[in-house]
């Protein structure tokens, strides 16, 4: 594991690369993108048990990126990993690419499921739990979703069969940046009290600021050792990092303009 | 003749499949006493897995467990995989090419007293528009019992149909099935009745009718739509001149549909479509009273066929 400092910079890293991914692709997700910066790099920085030489690795730990839309960031993070050449992030959303404008597992080493119709990651990982309970394997699936994407119903299907089978191998992380596509979630269909919720549904749920790096490697750590499947509600900014576009439901998926690219790198670079 | 409910058949194919597919896990939405995969879970119950009535769910985690090297059967009534399940079916087991299979019970008018809310007319030309996805359509016990165990070996997304309806075995016992292949029931040369699926016993005993009639009919079965055997099909095309098609679906994009799809690039003869006529079904208190009046009859084939003969001439 990296030092806290080094993960902070892998993530500011990833975000200036999926706006140069978004920029050369002419389209793609950038809110979405930046919200889930520190969780992704967390995740495979500290918690996922893979092997970027060997993709297939039974014994790997899953990883569902079930809101798809955030696809640039997870290849960054692939990427940077050793799962496939840095080079390749230019194909982004091209013809004949192996990065999809969504995650595509037959394409793309290290997907380990398609995703991009929203609301499909946690049955997915509900699956893969179940799996590696009946073969006796001893991975663990993380499954990262959206707040918005929580309005497919399907979700609380799989967070009632989590409960049932008691699937202490499944994490679920929320970014939740409280936007979507047509404004904020608490206007287009409000979530209510998503934490009494997933409680009421059977699940343990940990909240905590989706930004620091610290405290999301303490949430996930946490929900690794609770015996039952768990959520973490991780506090995020849409668009983070870049002053025009934090916030705003109108860079979920908006193409960014020469002028808006030169700023965003700016920002993002000043951190360092 | 033997019947059995093809629902009791596929039950008890897979109890009989579990120990040479050790890998093969049983899914359900709580309608397991109705599909009768109540019996893979008395005799297997670590393999089982019931999800409620949550379909999408059941289907999704299905993926899941696929990319594990599992092997799961997924099985309920037909219009909620197909439909209720659609998206999941769609965006992860055809698009990702998973080793799913999915078994439609109730299927067709099958489940004829519960009516138009439960019966399935649609399912056929929704599955066979899905790329990577095989459609398996037996019509009784031993096209059943070898669909099952074709469907396991098989590597790949399958979408197996399945009826509650007693069905009688027509193919004395042989329970050999090869994916992609019609079978060749009667040789002809007037006309070729086609058909896929259970109205498979209509469609021999209007091929009696018509040898009575010094009519000499070929009678082709398909158990598998997709890939469908084009094969086969234009042979009798251009052998009889004339197909009549039969199936308990809608007569648009299901079998009838692939065989004028087929027929109409390469060798278009007449064909007359039997099948439900663009409507939903209703309740009834017989699945007979439902073939009656949908025209899925005996009688109805010879006229057709006798019809089709005639524009031949």
């Amino acid at each position: 594991m990296f030092p806290i400092e080094e993960i902070k910079r892998a993530a500011q890293e990833a975000r200036i690369t999926v706006i140069n991914m978004i920029y050369k692709a002419g389209s793609g997700h950038i809110g979405g993108s930046l919200s889930c910066a520190e969780i992704i790099t967390v995740l495979y920085e500290c918690f996922l048990n893979v092997k970027p030489e060997e993709p297939l690795w039974p014994e790997r730990d899953r990883f569902i990126l079930s809101k798809g839309h955030a696809a640039p960031m997870l290849y960054a993070i692939l990427s940077r990993k050793g799962f496939f050449e840095q080079s390749q992030l230019d194909t982004l959303r091209k013809l004949n690419s192996n990065l999809q404008g969504h995650p595509c597992m037959f394409k793309l080493p290290g997907i380990d499921m398609s995703t991009g119709s929203l609301g499909m990651g946690v049955s997915v990982g509900v699956g893969m739990a179940l799996a590696a309970k009946l073969t006796k394997r001893n991975f663990r699936v993380f499954v990262l979703c959206g707040d918005g994407e929580l309005q497919e119903g399907q979700n609380w299907e799989a967070f009632m069969s989590a409960a049932k089978w008691k699937l202490d191998n499944l994490i679920v992380i929320i970014d939740k940046n409280g936007v979507q596509l047509d404004g904020k979630v608490e206007e287009v269909m409000p979530l209510g009290d998503l934490e009494a919720k997933l409680k009421a549904f059977g699940i343990y749920v940990l909240n905590c600021d989706g930004h620091n790096v610290e405290a999301l490697i303490n949430s996930i750590q946490e929900a690794i050792n609770y015996k039952g499947p768990a959520a973490v509600i991780a506090n995020t900014v849409k668009g983070k990092g870049v002053s025009f576009m934090e916030g705003q439901s109108l860079w979920h998926g908006k193409p960014i303009n020469k002028e808006e690219y030169e700023q965003a790198i700016m920002e993002l670079s000043k951190c360092f | 003749m033997e019947q059995k409910p093809m629902r009791l058949v596929f039950g008890e194919i897979l109890c009989e499949l579990a120990e040479e597919f050790p890998e093969m896990v049983v899914l359900d939405a709580d309608v397991s006493n109705s599909t009768q995969t109540k019996r893979f879970e008395e005799k297997f119950k670590d393999r089982f897995f019931n999800f409620g009535i949550a379909e999408a769910n059941m289907v999704s985690a299905a993926a899941g467990m696929a990319t594990c090297g599992l092997i799961p059967v997924v099985s309920t009534f037909a219009f909620l995989i197909v439909l209720r399940a659609g998206d999941p079916v769609r965006s992860l087991i055809a698009y990702n090419s998973l080793n799913v299979k999915l078994a439609g019970g109730y299927a067709g008018l099958s489940d004829f007293a519960d009516g138009a809310s439960h019966q399935s007319v649609t399912d056929l030309a929704i599955m066979r528009a899905m790329p990577n996805m095989t459609v398996l359509v037996p019509s009784d016990i031993d096209t059943t019992r070898g669909a099952v165990r074709a469907m396991l070996k098989h590597r790949g997304p399958v979408y197996l149909r399945l009826s509650r309806e007693p069905v009688g075995s027509y193919h004395g016992g042989d329970e050999s099935f090869e994916i992609g292949k019609a079978k060749i029931l009667k040789d002809g040369k007037d006309v070729t009745l086609a058909v896929s699926g259970t109205l498979l016993p209509q469609v021999l005993e209007a091929a009696e009718e018509l040898e009575k009639a010094g009519i000499r009919p070929a009678v082709l079965e398909f158990p598998t739509l997709k890939p469908f055997d084009s094969e086969t099909l234009i042979y009798y095309a251009q052998k009889t001149g004339a197909i009549v098609t039969v199936e308990e679906h809608t007569i648009l994009g299901g079998f009838g549909g692939a065989v004028s799809e087929s027929l109409s690039e390469i060798c278009p003869v007449p064909v007359k479509r039997i099948g439900i006529n663009d409507c939903f079904g209703e309740s009834a208190t017989s699945y007979s009273e439902l073939l009656n009046k949908y025209f899925l009859t005996k009688g109805y084939i010879c006229q057709a066929a006798i019809g089709l003969i005639k524009r031949k001439k």
